[in-house]
């Protein structure tokens, strides 16, 4: 699967541009110099493990956590631009808009209705009517399986169903690109596949995604290309089926060894 | 007892509970406000602003509200301040009480899990959208039950203001115990008025709590 798509899409390059990311916690720099770019369309897995930065990265993508150097590009436009900061904060929201997040803990909002989770966003911001944001709640919920819970609250759902109204209420936006910040990591072992299949869906329809995994057998039979980070750097990148199968990195193996049964079982 | 000294009395009394009402209504809506502004201060991006958002609560939670009442009604014309005594009260009273609000404020307003307006912020909401959105409306579900508690120390406090002679319930059972020298029947009948003000109030921030429970 992962060679076919790329070929489809050689003639947009650069659709994510990330140049020489480097972000600092006083003395402990979480990553260094990184600079990775991501075709329209296509689906990369970032892997590692924990403390490794790869969360910090991704969420550099929307600057949830700014970089202190380099800069992140979307479709040829600066998302981290240096701007006076009462037009930052107009210039960020419009980037955002674009750019749909995916959290371990769901944060979905308590309050509010499955329903009003993912209209609200939508009727707040691109100020449509009561029955333009049903119909796209109803239609962005078809599409997680989740229309028969529209009217539930957040707390009556099981965690695989919280996440995938979390999934629905970022595409409600219309979002040009999708990261996942460890979407599966906090749910039973029974109710990661049902997520699974919703971001597989995506995949299918094409949807730019920035996946942060630990799920070494989804990302290899999903993502076009892997990434393996390790202490604030990307020590290897390739499709899945090279990292996977022959990385050429000590520590990229060392990381693989640990995860590989996971692996071992979905290659069969 | 004296049950027919309560009764020929207490009408006396309900007028006086009457006042005690209107301290705590104004008490308590100053106080809302001292809160909300407060907690705005101390929740601030502006260090000037969190500092005297902090000097705030530390100077009113810090020292007797005797004393403070005392400072602005009797001190207060020292320095050009001339306030009534019920004015006094109600401005010693909410200031005092509008600290401890700011506290109850801010407390269910940081309680509230961050991630939650990192995801509003992630859909493109400016933080003034995310705080009115997402986690203010969480905040105020949650703030309610504990300024309940600062309501009931607060009708209870206005009391205080019998110190500076505003006629109100105690004021007035003080007063009566003058003339009837009966203590015990002029403090119980202060104090069941007390109760039933208290118990009508618990009982409606617990309505309100219901309320607006989420599932």
């Amino acid at each position: 699967m992962s060679d076919t798509s790329t070929t489809q899409k050689s003639e947009t390059q650069k659709f994510v541009d990330i140049r020489h990311a480097q972000k600092s916690y006083g003395e402990l720099e979480v990553l260094k110099d990184i600079s990775l770019t991501v075709d329209r369309g296509e689906i990369v897995a970032i892997i590692g493990p924990s403390g490794s930065g790869k969360s910090t990265l991704l969420r550099a993508i929307n600057d949830l956590d700014p970089l202190t150097g380099g800069e992140v590009w979307l479709d040829g436009v600066q998302i981290n631009k240096d701007l006076p900061h009462r037009q930052y904060e107009k210039h960020i929201n419009e980037m955002r808009q674009q750019v749909g997040m995916v959290f371990q803990h769901f944060n979905l909002f308590p309050h509010l209705s499955v329903r009003e989770n993912v209209t609200m966003a939508p009727k707040l911001l691109k100020g449509i009517s009561d029955a333009e944001a049903n119909a796209l709640a109803e239609q962005q919920l078809t599409h997680v399986g989740m229309l028969e819970r529209i009217d539930y609250y957040p707390s009556q759902l099981s965690g695989g169903q919280k996440q995938r109204v979390a999934i629905a209420r970022a595409l409600a936006m219309n979002p040009k690109l999708m990261l996942f910040d460890e979407a599966t990591s906090a749910l039973d072992p029974e109710l990661v596949e049902e997520v699974n299949l919703v971001m597989k869906r995506l995949a299918e329809e094409h949807m730019t995604m920035i996946i942060v995994t630990h799920e070494m057998d989804f990302a290899a039979s999903v993502c076009d290309r892997v990434i393996f980070m390790d202490k604030g750097v990307v020590v290897e990148e390739g499709p899945p089926s090279v990292v996977f199968k022959n990385p050429t990195q000590e520590r990229t193996k060392e990381f693989l060894r640990k995860h590989l049964s996971q692996y071992a079982e979905s290659a069969k | 007892m004296d049950f027919e000294l309560i009764l020929k009395v207490y009408p006396y009394f309900l007028e006086a509970a009457v006042v005690t009402v209107e301290l705590s209504v104004l008490t308590i809506i100053l106080g809302l406000i001292c809160g909300a502004l407060g907690t705005a201060a101390r929740l601030s991006r502006f260090r000037v602003l969190r500092f005297l958002g902090a000097a705030y609560v530390s100077v009113f939670r810090g020292t007797p509200a005797l004393i403070q009442l005392f400072l602005l009604y009797f001190g207060g014309p020292q320095i050009g301040i001339q306030l009534d005594a019920f004015e006094a009260g109600v401005i010693g009273l909410g200031l005092n009480i509008g600290a401890y609000m700011t506290e109850t404020m801010r407390g269910a307003i940081i309680a509230i899990d961050h991630g939650q307006a990192e995801a509003a912020r992630t859909l493109g909401l400016s933080k003034a959208q995310a705080f009115r959105k997402v986690t203010l409306p969480q905040a105020l579900r949650l703030m309610i039950r504990p300024l309940g508690v600062n309501i009931n120390a607060q009708i209870k406090g206005t009391a205080l203001v019998a110190a500076i002679s505003v006629v109100e319930l105690t004021y007035t059972a003080q007063r009566y115990i003058g003339s009837t020298y009966k203590p015990f029947e002029m403090f119980f009948l202060a104090g069941i008025l007390y109760i039933i003000l208290i118990t009508i109030t618990g009982k409606g921030v617990a309505y309100l709590d219901r309320k607006v429970r989420l599932p």
